[in-house]
């Protein structure tokens, strides 16, 4: 009876998040919009780092060079190919599919520290490796490739504001995010989820009860990968440009610096990872010009001292909180399963 | 019904503004108001560039000093510089705050060929002035197809085409051999020395090498230089190769008559890593005026720019190149728009860009800023100097142009 009530509820609220989300746009200026997109860009990709490092507890440094293959696949087959930016995701999303599953067979036999050193080096190496002149030709070399924004298909206008190709790219790219989402939580919820987190708890016991470790943890890379693909693939057209500068070591960081502030293990933790890597730098460069960086790394000390769980976790605080009775027995049961178990596995991969 | 009071009333308010300005003749494009001009710019104020960040600084700084001093035509000038980090990506989103929140009249000094590639097609098309972008490639002088980017610094064909003037009038039988890096920058590099040297210098050249970014050192290349016979060497690399090279001809012996490009001229980063003995007689091209050259220090010029850094950048380190050069940038920014007068829209500021013709304290003696409608790269002169093991020392006549 509850329950019903309850996913009543759950519905109702998402409906009115989803017509604000659709309302969003129009209420503010092109340029807002743009930081909007990236937002969500920067959230799936950061869900992709997520299913690796938070559920799977391998720890990814190189997460910016599959961002950046899926950003120059799609920017390559819409400049050279004329492929319309919507048909290149799939293919974004397969080839990295499939090189974050060939980077996983080297992760198998690396862990913890080790791992991330030589996922890092992919990080250093794909930016060099675009500028190779025997692919110049195709990538533009350092120059990189400038795209043509993508425009709405149709004309429209609400409250009194056009639908800009901002707007229709807003519409476009939220659109993949909730897809996106929906893929990550079926996958994460059901067999597959578990399997990856008791893997990341305790690898001889999972292995124990059958599930398949080489399979499982090489396919979450490529899942992760494909992931951060389409993201890359996303930021291609909403940015209209790429170039191996835009893809820096800093960016794989700054990935995972997403997952942690947004809470390990949390798929709405994405969100708040990406607003984090998205507003927060910015906020920093008005507070001093000297050191924008130094701002920054305090206000990460802060996050990672008030809330160690991530954002994430200090909401899940918050709801165990406010409604101790009748949801309290749900949420003990998997939220400190997956709270206490986190910090444990990064602390278990480093000893 | 009451929007459309507030829009009717609005629209009427907009009117009498309009009227207003027509008697006063006065014209206005968002970004400038009767009290204040809004100039953005774009800074790696983070990032691996960080150090260029001084040039926004020095900007600012400049700014200032035109404020206590009264402004441009009573007008004050706010200067909006944001971070990007060096990102492309960052960038646009930088270029795009200030134009459509900001709305800045114009944005002067945007630095860096990756980040200004970025927002190239943009700025044209939004019809924002990319003013004086601080970055030699050569592509910022089109104003046929990018009428609202304008370079700033002598760009690296002009600056090549110096080295082989001077080299057609010093040594004409030559025999030359170039090393370059092998991206966009190595090869605007060449192209204006070969285009400089002409039909017949074009067969003085012995040797043509490459190397990439990625190499771990140009040692074998420079040995295969000095075995092609090579008596002059055009040196076009980034400061660890161009150290690098420098090193590796002494060891083995190799002098040639020694062309250093401008990028990696910079006495820290390259002339004493390299050992400083093994660099004299090197030749590289300067355009301004180098703070710790003792000849300038009691002109009036320098004395000004000294006050200056006392007054409104007390603790900046006075030896740094970017200073200067950001000094510069601001001071031909004020020109910009003291010729503007009263017609403060975007057009006529890159009309009064395209027109301008002056000297500036901090380049050096016979260098000036000259662009015409269909010049759009203000800075086209240098002079050499050669390098005599403890600082480099100007020589010789002005060239370019």
């Amino acid at each position: 009876m509850n329950d019903i009530a309850n996913r009543k509820w759950v519905w109702i609220g998402g409906l009115v998040l989803l017509a604000a989300l659709c309302v969003l746009p129009f209420l503010v200026k092109n340029f807002r919009v743009f930081q909007f997109n990236m937002v969500m860009i920067y959230a799936i990709a950061v869900l992709g780092l997520n299913i690796l490092t938070g559920y799977n507890g391998q720890i990814s440094l190189g997460h910016g060079a599959f961002y950046a293959i899926g950003a120059y696949i799609a920017a390559i087959l819409m400049d050279r190919a004329g492929i319309p930016y919507w048909s290149t995701l799939p293919v974004a999303a397969l080839a990295c599919f499939v090189f974050g599953y060939l980077m996983g067979f080297p992760a198998l036999r690396l862990g913890g520290h080790y791992l991330a050193l030589a996922t890092f080096a992919l990080a250093l190496a794909v930016p060099q490796m675009l500028k190779y002149k025997a692919i110049e030709g195709w990538t533009g070399g350092v120059q990189g490739i400038v795209l043509s924004k993508p425009e709405p298909p149709f004309e429209f206008s609400f409250l009194g504001q056009p639908l800009s190709s901002d707007r229709w790219l807003y519409f476009y790219i939220l659109f993949v995010t909730l897809i996106m989402f929906l893929i990550a939580w079926r996958l994460l919820r059901g067999r597959v989820g578990r399997a990856l987190v008791a893997i990341r708890d305790h690898p001889i016991a999972a292995s124990a009860m059958g599930i398949n470790l080489p399979v499982y943890k090489s396919l979450a890379f490529g899942v992760s990968a494909a992931f951060t693909g389409v993201a890359g693939a996303l930021s291609a057209a909403a940015v209209a440009f790429v170039s191996p500068d835009s893809f820096t070591s800093f960016l794989s960081i700054t990935f995972l610096v997403g997952v942690v502030v947004g809470g390990l293990a949390s798929i709405p933790g994405a969100i708040a990872g990406a607003i984090f890597i998205q507003f927060v730098p910015n906020f920093a460069d008005e507070i001093s010009k000297s050191a924008p960086w130094a701002i920054y790394g305090i206000f990460l000390i802060l996050l990672m001292y008030l809330m160690p769980e991530g954002t994430a976790g200090l909401f899940r605080r918050i709801w165990a909180r406010l409604r101790p009775s009748s949801s309290g027995t749900k949420t003990a049961e998997t939220a400190p399963a997956i709270s206490t178990a986190a910090p444990q596995s990064v602390g278990g991969s480093q000893s | 019904m009451k929007r459309n009071f507030l829009k009717a009333a609005a629209a009427g308010a907009g009117a009498l503004l309009v009227s207003q300005t027509g008697f006063a003749q006065k014209r206005y494009d968002s970004g400038a108001t009767d009290k204040e001009i809004k100039i953005g710019n774009i800074n790696p104020y983070s990032g691996p560039a960080s150090a260029y960040g001084a040039i926004g600084k020095t900007m600012d700084a400049y700014f200032k000093k035109i404020n206590a001093e009264g402004g441009i035509n009573g007008r004050m000038i706010k200067f909006i510089t944001l971070d990007d980090g060096y990102n492309p990506s960052r960038t646009l989103e930088m270029a795009r705050k200030l134009a459509e929140e900001e709305e800045v009249l114009a944005t002067v000094g945007v630095l860096g060929t990756p980040t200004n590639s970025a927002i190239h097609k943009y700025m044209n098309q939004k019809k924002m002035p990319q003013l004086f972008v601080a970055t030699g490639a050569t592509k910022w002088g089109d104003p046929k197809n990018f009428p609202w980017t304008m370079g700033w610094q002598p760009n690296y064909q002009g600056e090549s085409m110096i080295y082989a003037q001077h080299l057609l009038e010093s040594k004409p039988n030559a025999k030359i051999g170039i090393l370059y890096q092998n991206d966009d920058y190595g090869k605007d590099y060449l192209k204006g020395f070969i285009d400089g040297l002409g039909d017949k210098g074009k067969t003085m050249i012995v040797k043509q090498l490459t190397y990439e970014v990625t190499d771990a050192t140009v040692d074998s290349q420079m040995v295969e230089l000095k075995a092609s016979g090579a008596d002059v060497f055009f040196n076009i690399t980034t400061p660890k190769f161009a150290a690098q090279a420098i090193k590796k001809a002494a060891e083995i012996g190799w002098k040639p008559q020694h062309y250093l490009n401008n990028v990696s001229n910079s006495v820290g980063a390259v002339m004493l890593p390299a050992g400083a003995e093994n660099g004299v007689g090197i030749l590289s091209v300067f355009y301004l005026k180098d703070p710790t050259d003792s000849q300038w220090a009691n002109t009036p010029e320098f004395k000004e720019w000294m006050t200056f850094m006392q007054r409104y950048m007390p603790g900046a380190d006075l030896k740094d190149l970017n200073i200067v050069f950001g000094y510069t940038l601001a001071q031909g920014t004020v020109q910009v728009l003291k010729q503007a007068g009263d017609n403060l829209t975007r057009e006529n500021i890159m009309r009064q860009a395209a027109n301008i013709e002056m000297n500036l304290p901090m380049l050096l003696p016979g260098v000036n800023v000259k662009t015409g409608a269909d010049d759009f790269y203000p800075i086209e002169r240098g002079q050499l100097a050669r390098w005599d093991g403890k600082t480099w020392v100007l020589q010789g006549k002005i060239f370019g142009r």
